[in-house]
């Protein structure tokens, strides 16, 4: 690059990306698959914003100063809710990104039975090899007794329902936020399933 | 039969106004099959054609100027003057609460329904707006599936107790095999004396609850995710040829004579 540069234009050339997140909560991953799904649409991604944290990039920790973190998954267990409530104090914009971060769907089937039963069908009835329910602090996350969604433990901006949303329906809530909030009535339309 | 003579004069006409528009409509019509023929979108959940009304779901609340309660346009007979508004930011507010807590009263989960794509509450929450629940999840524990029925399955945790299946039954089929028991929250549709449905005497296994049903809490047995489709048009076809008595006999239609015996 030559040493001379120019003043700021109004075309705001010089505005700093916009940063952008995701996280994978108790969800399946299918939320995060369908994002792939945006296919070449992640380079024109790319030159609007940086992924700062992710599955898929290798980031430890979650950053400060977020613009936009899409989430998916429900809060199931101790990990979980640290990890939104701290997603929530460094995001300006968080979007509930599919079913189960938005109603608690499959991931939240397990709130009609009492955890202890849950628990002991799944590693002491239906297990030969040393059953006992684990007990691992900060290894294994202990199961909160009832699966939330996320609005019920923090605040959520934007809800994206689907399972998963398609890749035109994330297309389109990320380039809406980060140009500008879209009309209500323009948001796509979304549906449960 | 024994009917009024054919000379008779038609009910009277009456004047309204719905949505500042003035229609005409027949005497004693309801209100909501008159803001239908005027092509006005109005989301149901209880109503069906051919059914009686019964104004249990609330979604077609409709504000009518001089009295302070909304009402159900299903259960409103049309009156000379009545001054209609059917899309209001109050009535808006209430249908998607309505919605809203048909979700969380019972425990419906889209993606693994044998409706997922075919259920009317699935696309209520698509017309009215609502793109997730305000209200507490109950989660409630004691929600049975009766898979007793040789073609059917019966899945409380869906139901919306919009008694199409008891009506269609009754009014239809005439074997009055489903009913209501209980009140508020713990209501359950139940076949005869709330016994398995699969050893009711009165049940036909006509299937007609099954298609009446517009969630998947009623599903042909062996059908699984998104495989529930839901055939409303042969109900209502069925229900006006009865009422037409254009059924045949012996292989040829009916004649105007033979419907008069009939």
């Amino acid at each position: 690059m030559s040493g001379e540069v120019g003043p700021p234009t109004n075309a705001g050339t010089v505005t700093p990306k916009a940063r952008l997140a995701t996280a994978w909560l108790g969800g399946c991953s299918g939320c995060h698959m369908s994002f792939l799904d945006l296919d070449e649409r992640l380079l024109e991604l790319a030159q609007l914003a940086d992924l700062v944290f992710s599955p898929i990039a290798d980031v430890k920790e979650f950053p400060t100063d977020v613009d936009v973190t899409l989430v998916e998954g429900a809060v199931a267990n101790e990990d979980h809710l640290a990890m939104i409530q701290l997603i929530r104090s460094r995001t300006k914009v968080l979007v509930a990104l599919g079913d189960c971060a938005v109603t608690g769907n499959v991931t939240a089937i397990r709130n009609t039975i009492p955890l202890r039963s849950v628990l002991e069908t799944a590693y002491v009835e239906r297990t030969t090899h040393s059953p006992g329910v684990p007990n691992e602090p900060r290894i294994v996350p202990r199961l909160l007794e009832r699966v939330e969604p996320l609005h019920r433990v923090v605040t959520v901006d934007r809800y994206l329902p689907g399972c998963p949303p398609s890749a035109d329906q994330i297309w389109q809530t990320i380039v809406g936020l980060l140009s500008g909030e879209p009309a209500p009535e323009a948001r796509p339309t979304a549906k449960f399933g | 039969m024994i009917g009024p003579p054919s000379s008779a004069t038609p009910p009277a006409t009456i004047t309204l106004t719905i949505d500042g528009r003035l229609v005409t409509a027949r005497q004693g019509e309801a209100l909501l099959s008159v803001i239908r023929e005027h092509g006005i979108s109005l989301p149901t959940l209880c109503a069906m054609r051919g059914l009686s009304p019964v104004g249990a779901c609330r979604l077609c609340l409709v504000e009518i100027a001089g009295r302070t309660r909304p009402a159900a346009a299903c259960v409103t007979t049309v009156e000379e003057g009545l001054d209609v508004r059917t899309d209001t930011d109050r009535l808006r507010d209430y249908r998607r609460k309505t919605v809203e807590l048909l979700f969380a009263e019972r425990n419906h989960v889209c993606a693994v329904c044998v409706a997922n794509g075919s259920c009317e509450l699935q696309d209520l929450a698509v017309a009215t707006g609502v793109d997730h629940v305000r209200y507490d999840y109950l989660f409630p524990r004691d929600l049975t599936v009766d898979a007793s029925h040789e073609r059917f399955v019966v899945d409380h945790n869906r139901c919306v107790l919009c008694t199409r299946c008891v009506r269609v039954c009754d009014q239809i089929e005439g074997a009055h095999t489903w009913d209501v028991s209980g009140r508020g929250t713990t209501s359950r549709v139940i076949t005869d004396l709330a016994m398995p449905w699969g050893l009711s005497p009165t049940c036909t296994s006509c299937g007609k609850c099954v298609q009446a049903c517009p969630t998947g809490a009623l599903f042909r047995k062996g059908a699984t995710v998104a495989e529930m489709t839901k055939d409303r048009a042969k109900l209502f076809l069925l229900n006006e040829e009865r009422n037409a008595h254009t059924w045949t006999l012996g292989g040829f239609p009916m004649t105007d004579s033979r419907k008069e015996q009939a």
